[in-house]
Parts: structure tokens; sequence; C-alpha cells
């Protein structure tokens, strides 16, 4: 186990050198995505139309912010749970995703296709929200508004504290047994 | 003297935003319990994260979680008080309006779950009522995440299963969580009654602090039991293994059928929240 500090976009190598436990401190521009968003962006990928950002190399967070205070940034911003966007992640990460961060297993079929493509599953501490919240610079939404907290929000972080869950090999800190 | 629906109003408002920007002193004293226990670093590591959380909450006036829940709210009626000035439920749900647009908590409640349009001000509540002797009307707000609320699970079992098969379906329910409700979770138990009584139950369990067990001495026992199983389990905090899967095991019973033995199991997060206040 080691700690390392990444600054996105991320390479394929610098993804395939992290191995499950590692702590990571993750900085630059990440994604947004819930639910719904990762349905559009499938939805878009298969009628081939330009995605609101380019997949390849970043980083997709699963969070929906609570709204900001004034002269605050952004409200409290935690992970939700990864597993609710497995049906469309294969297809996200065959287009260039190269790391998610959730909280929460995921099914065999996105393991597979993250070994198949050289990608990683970093797990944020889920209920941390206040916490995570002043690690993150900037927000700014830049797709779906219409989703409101679910909206694509392009975040700009400095040393938000993650560990890798799954690594680019398929080895699973959850599967401990 | 009546109620006004102002005060409840206000007070729905103020507790929406108490409940989701301070963690409760027995949750705290969970953690800190737990973090004495544990021996993993990483499991340390995050319950320290998850106590400066809550500092860093309380402090910046930030939500503890930015899942600040739906709101559920359970009235306790007194059945001679008199409500002035508008009805009960409308007052809740302005209640919650307000306190979700005043206290910058996110909205996270749609229209229509197959639609599924945000109506932008978390309105409205589930509401339970229960009316109750006296005068007075007891209102509780518990925001209520959907990380933990999924891996809810109810069961209707045979008579004959007994403690054994409610045992059974509270570890299974926990083992297949996993890491998702974000653990150490608080698991509400609910035995017996109806379908819907059993379940009702379990979210009413969740109320309950922690460290305080059922006042009857036989379920007190299970939840004691149930708690060792599940801490056995290596789950962890945030299931990155580790000593901690729960903090608390809160068992509510009533009476049921002959043919049955429902068992409901609510699952609570590690911010399972909650503000109670009494109108006169």
């Amino acid at each position: 186990m080691s700690e390392v500090s990444l600054e996105t976009p991320l390479t394929e190598e610098q993804v395939k050198s992290l191995a499950a436990g590692d702590k990571v401190l993750l900085s630059g521009t990440i994604y947004t995505a819930r639910d719904v968003a990762h349905s559009r962006l499938v939805d878009a990928l298969e009628a081939g139309e330009e995605l609101p950002f380019e997949l390849e190399g970043q980083v997709i967070y699963y969070a929906g912010p609570c709204p900001a205070r004034p002269g605050q940034v952004v409200g409290s911003a935690g992970p939700t749970t990864s597993y609710r966007m497995d049906p469309f992640t294969p297809q996200l990460l065959e287009s260039g995703l190269r790391a998610m961060i959730g909280k929460g297993d995921r099914d065999k079929q996105v393991v597979e296709t993250m070994q198949k493509t050289g990608a990683v599953y970093l797990g944020a501490v889920g209920g941390a929200a206040a916490l995570i919240a002043q690690r993150i610079k900037e927000a700014e939404v830049i797709a779906y508004a219409d989703l409101g907290t679910e909206a694509i929000r392009k975040l700009k972080v400095e040393d938000f504290p993650l560990i890798v869950v799954i690594d680019s090999q398929g080895n699973n800190l959850y599967n401990r047994d | 003297m009546a109620i006004h629906v102002d005060q409840i109003k206000e007070a729905v408002a103020e507790m929406c935003i108490e409940a989701n920007l301070v963690l409760g002193e027995d949750i705290i004293q969970g953690y800190k319990q737990a973090l004495e226990r544990e021996t993993s670093s990483v499991a340390q590591e995050v319950l320290e994260i998850l106590l400066e959380n809550a500092e860093i909450a309380k402090k910046e006036q930030l939500p503890i979680c930015q899942d600040t829940g739906i709101a559920v709210v359970f009235v306790e009626l007194g059945q001679e008080a008199v409500i002035e000035g508008g009805d009960l439920v409308t007052a809740i749900n302005e209640g919650v309006a307000q306190g979700y647009e005043q206290g910058y908590l996110r909205k996270s409640v749609v229209s229509n779950p197959l639609q599924r349009e945000n109506t932008g001000d978390n309105t409205p509540a589930v509401i339970h009522t229960e009316l109750v002797p006296g005068a007075k009307l007891k209102l509780t707000v518990a925001p209520k995440g959907f990380g933990s609320e999924n891996m809810s699970q109810i069961k209707m079992l045979k008579p004959t299963a007994g403690a054994a098969g409610v045992k059974e379906v509270v570890i299974n329910t926990v083992q297949e969580a996993g890491a998702n409700p974000c653990p150490p979770i608080i698991v509400g138990v609910g035995i017996g009654g109806t379908f819907e009584k059993a379940a009702l139950l379990a979210k009413k369990s969740l109320l309950r602090p922690v460290g305080e067990l059922n006042n009857q001495p036989q379920l007190a026992e299970l939840e004691e039991e149930l708690l060792v199983e599940i801490n056995n389990l290596n789950i962890g905090p945030q299931g990155l293994g580790g000593l901690t899967t729960a903090l608390a095991v809160n068992i509510a019973s009533y009476p049921t059928h002959i043919a049955g033995l429902p068992v409901a199991v609510n699952i609570g997060c590690h911010v399972t929240r909650h503000q109670q206040r009494v109108l006169s």
C-alpha cells in the first residue's frame, strides 16, 4: 500500500500503477454524474452525439451536491452508492473513462471492463460530505441543468482523499476472504 | 390552548436544518467507542474522518451528508389538541420546504416515481400520524437518506421460524448491503404485526438513541446477540474491514397473526438523524 498524489486527466499508465488499498490524493478536474446523467450519456453515445465532456482520461464522481451557501463554491458533496451506475459504466469505460469515484461494490461486468480498458475505481468516504466539500475549489454545471443536483458538474478538486477499491487488475478491497 | 399551524411549520423547518447539520451525541459517542475498539488502521482512519466531518458540518453549517434525505415525519397528536390556522399536513410540508431552502439542504424528492421530476422543495414529506391521549403535539423529523434505505428488506417468515429465523433475515440483509449503506450502520428491526406494520416498526426503531437497549429483556438480548454477530461479519466502517459494521441493533415488536412472522429490516447509515419537539 502506498500513498500517491495524482493530477487529472489520468493516463492508462498512471492508472495501471495503482493497486487496491493505495491511498490517493486527487487534484484537477473531475465530473459529477449520477443515475439519470449516466442514462443520458449512454443514450448520447448510442446516438453518436457529442458528449458534454470528452471522456478520454477523465474521472467521474458519483455525487449530487447540496446547494452552496452564499460565498461558498459548493455544498456538502459526498459520494453516492455506485452500483446504480453499473449498467451504464462499461460503455463509458470503452469510450475512454479512466476512473470512477463512489462508494460500495461494482458488478462483474464493470470490473471485467475495467481490466480490459485499464481503469480504476476509487472509494471516497460515504457521508464525509462536509469534509469533501472543503477540497472542492470550483464547481460549474456544464450539462443537464434540468436535473438540479443531478446535473453534470465540472469540479476542480485539490487533494481529494480517496482509496483504490478496485484496481485495473480486478483486485477488490471489499473482497477480503 | 390551540396550536397554530405557523408553530408547526416553524418547528418542522428548524428540525430539518438541525437534524442535517448537527450529528446526534449518541452517534458521536458510538464512533468514539468504535475508534477505541478498532485495531485496523483503515477502520480507525475512516472513523476519524467521520468525527472530523461532523465537526466541520457543525462549525461551517454544512450538511453532515449531501443526501439530506426525504423528510420522514412522525406525528403524535393528542386527541384533545386543536390545530388552528390551517391543516396539519400542509403545515408540515411548508415547514419542510422552508427548512430545505433556508438550510441549503439538497432537494432529493421526485414527484412521480416513474417520471421522476424533482419537486424542487423536497416535499412532500412522508408523514405517519398517531392519535394519542392528551392535548399535545409531538413532532419527530427524521430525514432519511437512500443509500441505506435501498438496502432495507422485508420477509414474511413462517410462524415457527422463531428468533433464529429473525436473526437470519437481519444478518443476510446486512451482509447483502455490504459497503453500500455507509457502515457503521444502525439496524432497525420490526417484528410482527402485518406487512406494513413491521416496516413502520423498523423505521421507528431507528429513532431510538444508540446505546439504549429494548426495555423487554428478551428483545434486548436479541439486540445484543445480533450486534455481536453483525460486527463479526468484518464489513467494517465503509466496508473496508473492521470490528464496527453496526453501532446498534434496535428492535421493536407487535402482536401478529397465528400464521405469520413478518420481519422488516430498515438500515440507517452512520448519520441516522432525527429531531423531536413537543408543541402545546
